[in-house]
């Protein structure tokens, strides 16, 4: 099965840390709101309303006009029973789907081995950062990852091209499958050859985009970018995943100011993607998820907030039923879980949409169960 | 003396250290195993790495305030030390008791951490908690300046209990509760920094520990079934005496020099590989006061040590100071050290800036496609630069075995230089035939030296030697 330009497309952007959902979309009208946040509260007059209980952060601006448009959709209060408020652990239940035990297989690493169950496409899923996410980790299913797009290959420290020629032979046939070496082994052969396939074609990408957007400087930034450019050279990558700076959403302390910069370069870089897209007219096919870990406590620390649960998701794209999804739970105490905010929906319910709604796959061996899913595709 | 005794010395320096030269392993191979693990576990004996010459040359290094002075100096440290053991040990414990740059922007303040480590590394567990919890780097990471009587910030109680002592579980079952995580962060409360002098107009001073008794939360508190108006020194005490820390601290040290483990986050469900070594260093723990020198000494004499050859695959750190290593490179100042510590992070490991309070992902999970190509490209590179001390005395340590030698032996000379790798039967057919395709290979040529170069470089780039 090859892919066409036309299959459709998940692009994750993940926010490590832990978003705060109360200053992002922002209850401005509940009186609990502003008791419970005396230090770390977006004032009212601030807040760009979107009726008449909830708002957005006001550096959310340059997001308003896809708002409008209906072009984005908000995933209230998800989460999943017995919250754990540990980064890793609760970023792993996000990536693997288990809530109760340690998995190794991620969501989208089984979504790739779905989408290209016979490995015609070493590119099927592409991630661009350092080090692969365990939501796209799946035993034998390659993954490229990318720290740089312009300088990606194998043996280039070789220079003579001769030389290089002979070693890279080599190499393609050490790296070759072998038998009874072990687990370890196997794993490095894979990524070996994976690694040499996938060079020779990504490297094609840079030179054929070409694009008046500017996006910002910030790595995160910068990756989106590339995100874009290998989705516009149609190598035919169906999974682009890349993570905002490792826990940079964690806003334990000074979270007024840390979290406004966080917010603009996350609205900037995702408002500059989509409008990249549209210049190559590649964004038909597009779909953004923006997720988070979990959601901070309701009561701040006095400068910041400190882990909590009940968070939100963000999907961006062309296909997308704009508009509010879930529910925004309740700040009352009788209704908050262990103190926090109680989720509503079950993240697997959102990637089972996505997965089936949007990729065309069956959903429940990916996600582990049945889970209800929400109408936030157009169909 | 027998190959085997070198090839141990060569896998007891690769995990205790960062490798060495074949010449190195035959010294200490003579000296005596034991010898050399005492020698190693008594850094104190070895001169420091003479740094006066290198600070001539290197004048951000004065002051060691950024990020990338203190990595391109931890490189040329790990390259020179004849503490190599104390290195390797700075490098676990910074894996483990993580403080990231990105929000410190202070290295000098982690520099005096790391030196704390180098200098306690090897003494009581107990009393590197302690000095941790005094940390000026690791109490801002983690907030605790901004932890109050009124206020609590849990951020550090709950690493301390997570990451740092006992885990979240052991034998499946939890080690703590949500509760006892509030009681730990309410004895720190007024655990914080004093003020540094101010920047200007001498340039940056340090931060020092500062007990706020008036911010700290003095009432009754209940921690791991124990009840008292504990402050944070009694926690502490507390942490170093639970089998849990024993358990936490053994597993880490058998997966950092004895073989991979799955990563921390299991270790609730995950029993060890191997119980029976861990019950030996768990008991060492308690044995020898909570020392980690005597568990080390155990580890290192153990049989399970020495027969786990190429059990882990190697770290960032040590893909890259190994070849420095061999190479003889970056013995005295030199220009451009900065060129192997950023290589260090591009393979994933950014010294003094892990990407979490979690630390790196070891073992497997260093490699992707995307790491296993830095790995290659970098070491096959290194391997092809001839002229360098390292690869010229292999060369003519290789030239003595006679005027003309087989494929076969030249081969087995590289792999034995290297440090005693073997590779696949495969492996093997293809770089002999690359070796000898043209026959005898004679030593005396012009061409013998890159010959034995680009067997270097291949050798570099298979899955073989990614272990260690």
């Amino acid at each position: 099965m090859t892919s066409t330009k036309q299959d459709p497309v998940l692009v994750v952007l993940q926010l490590s840390g832990g978003n705060d959902i109360l200053n992002t979309l922002v209850p401005y009208n509940d009186p609990l709101y502003i008791d419970n946040r005396p230090n770390v509260r977006i004032p009212t007059d601030q807040v760009i309303p979107i009726n008449d209980k909830l708002g957005f952060n006001p550096n959310m601006a340059p997001l308003k006009p896809l708002w409008d448009d209906g072009k984005m959709a908000i995933v209230q209060g998800v989460g999943y029973p017995n919250p754990n408020r540990s980064h890793f652990r609760s970023m792993d239940i996000w990536h693997t789907c288990e809530p109760d035990k340690i998995a190794e297989e991620g969501w989208l690493g089984r979504a790739i081995r779905d989408l290209d169950p016979n490995k015609e496409n070493v590119l099927t899923g592409v991630n661009f950062g350092r080090g692969l996410p365990r939501a796209l980790a799946a035993p034998g299913v390659p993954v490229a990852s990318v720290g740089s797009l312009e300088t990606y290959g194998v043996l280039t420290s070789i220079e003579q091209e001769e030389k290089r020629s002979e070693a890279l032979n080599i190499f393609s046939r050490m790296y070759s499958p072998t038998m009874g070496q072990g687990p370890v082994f196997d794993y490095l052969s894979q990524n070996g050859m994976d690694a040499l396939t996938g060079a020779d074609i990504l490297a094609t990408a840079p030179a054929k985009y070409s694009s008046s957007v500017e996006y910002g400087a910030s790595s995160t930034s910068q990756y989106m970018r590339n995100i874009a450019q290998v989705h516009c050279a149609g190598l035919g990558t169906r999974i682009l995943y890349t993570t905002a700076p490792y826990n940079s959403f964690d806003t334990h302390a000074t979270q007024m100011t840390a979290h406004a910069n966080l917010i603009t370069d996350v609205s900037t870089m995702v408002t500059d993607f989509y409008a990249d897209l549209k210049e190559h007219n590649a964004s038909e096919n597009v779909l953004l998820l923006v997720f988070t870990e979990f959601g901070r406590r309701v009561h701040d620390n006095g400068s910041g907030t400190d882990h909590g649960s009940g968070g939100a998701a963000f999907l961006f794209g062309d296909k997308v039923k704009g508009g509010l999804y879930g529910e925004y739970p309740s700040l009352e105490a009788d209704k908050l879980l262990d103190g926090d905010l109680h989720f509503n929906n079950d993240f697997r319910g959102l990637y089972a949409t996505i997965l089936e709604d949007w990729l065309g796959l069956d959903a429940q061996p990916i996600v582990n169960g049945n889970f209800e899913k929400m109408d936030f595709i157009a169909k | 003396m027998a190959e085997n005794d070198i090839q141990l010395m060569a896998h007891l320096m690769r995990r205790a250290g960062f490798g060495a030269s074949y010449e190195e392993l035959e010294r200490r191979a003579a000296k005596g195993y034991e010898e050399t693990v005492e020698e190693l576990l008594h850094p104190e004996d070895q001169p420091d790495v003479t740094m006066d010459v290198m600070r001539r040359y290197m004048h951000g290094w004065r002051d060691m305030n950024s990020v990338m002075s203190n990595q391109a100096y931890w490189t040329y440290r790990m390259v020179n030390s004849s503490r190599q053991l104390e290195e390797k040990l700075c490098l676990l414990w910074h894996g483990i008791f993580c403080v990231g740059d990105s929000k410190c922007m202070a290295a000098n303040q982690i520099l005096i951490q790391l030196n704390n480590f180098r200098k306690d590394g090897m003494g009581s567990f107990e009393n590197l908690l302690m000095g941790l919890s005094k940390d000026p780097a690791m109490l801002y990471y983690l907030d605790n300046q901004l932890s109050h009587k009124e206020a609590v910030n849990e951020n550090w109680g709950r690493e301390l209990l997570e990451l740092f002592s006992m885990g979240v579980g052991m034998d499946e079952h939890p080690n703590y509760s949500e509760d006892d995580v509030k009681s730990c962060a309410e004895a720190f409360t007024g655990w914080t920094i004093g003020n540094a002098i101010p920047r200007y107009p001498y340039g940056r001073y340090n931060n020092s520990f500062l007990y706020n008794q008036y911010d700290h939360s003095d009432e009754n508190k209940t921690f791991l079934g124990e009840s008292g108006n504990f402050n944070g020194d009694d926690i502490v005490k507390i942490i170093a005496k639970q089998p849990a820390t024993a358990r936490f601290i053994a597993r880490h040290l058998y997966n950092y020099f004895v073989a991979d483990e799955p990563q921390v986050p299991a270790w609730q469900t995950t029993p060890p590989r191997d119980p029976e070594a861990i019950r030996i260093l768990e008991n060492a723990y308690f044995d020898s006061g909570y020392e980690i020198r005597s568990m080390l000494r155990i580890l290192f004499n153990s049989d399970f040590f020495k027969n786990a050859r190429f059990t882990k695959v190697k770290s960032p750190a040590e893909v890259v100071i190994g070849t420095l290593r061999l190479r003889g490179d970056f013995t005295y100042p030199k220009p451009r050290i900065y060129d192997p510590a950023l290589e260090i992070r591009y393979m994933g490991q950014d010294l003094l800036n892990p990407p979490t309070v979690e630390g790196w992902h070891t073992g497997k999970e260093w490699i992707d496609s995307g790491t296993l190509v830095e790995r290659v490209n970098y070491t096959s590179g290194e391997m092809g630069d001839i002229d360098s001390p390292g690869i010229r005395s292999i060369i003519d340590r290789i030239a003595e075995k006679g005027d003309s030698i087989s494929a076969e032996e030249l081969l087995n000379g590289c792999l034995e230089m290297l440090g005693g790798y073997s590779l696949t039967e495969e492996t093997r057919e293809l770089l002999l035939d690359n070796a000898g395709k043209d026959g005898g290979i004679s030593t005396k040529s012009d061409d013998f030296g890159e010959l034995v170069g680009q067997t270097l470089q291949l050798i570099v780039s298979t899955q073989e030697y990614q272990f260690t």
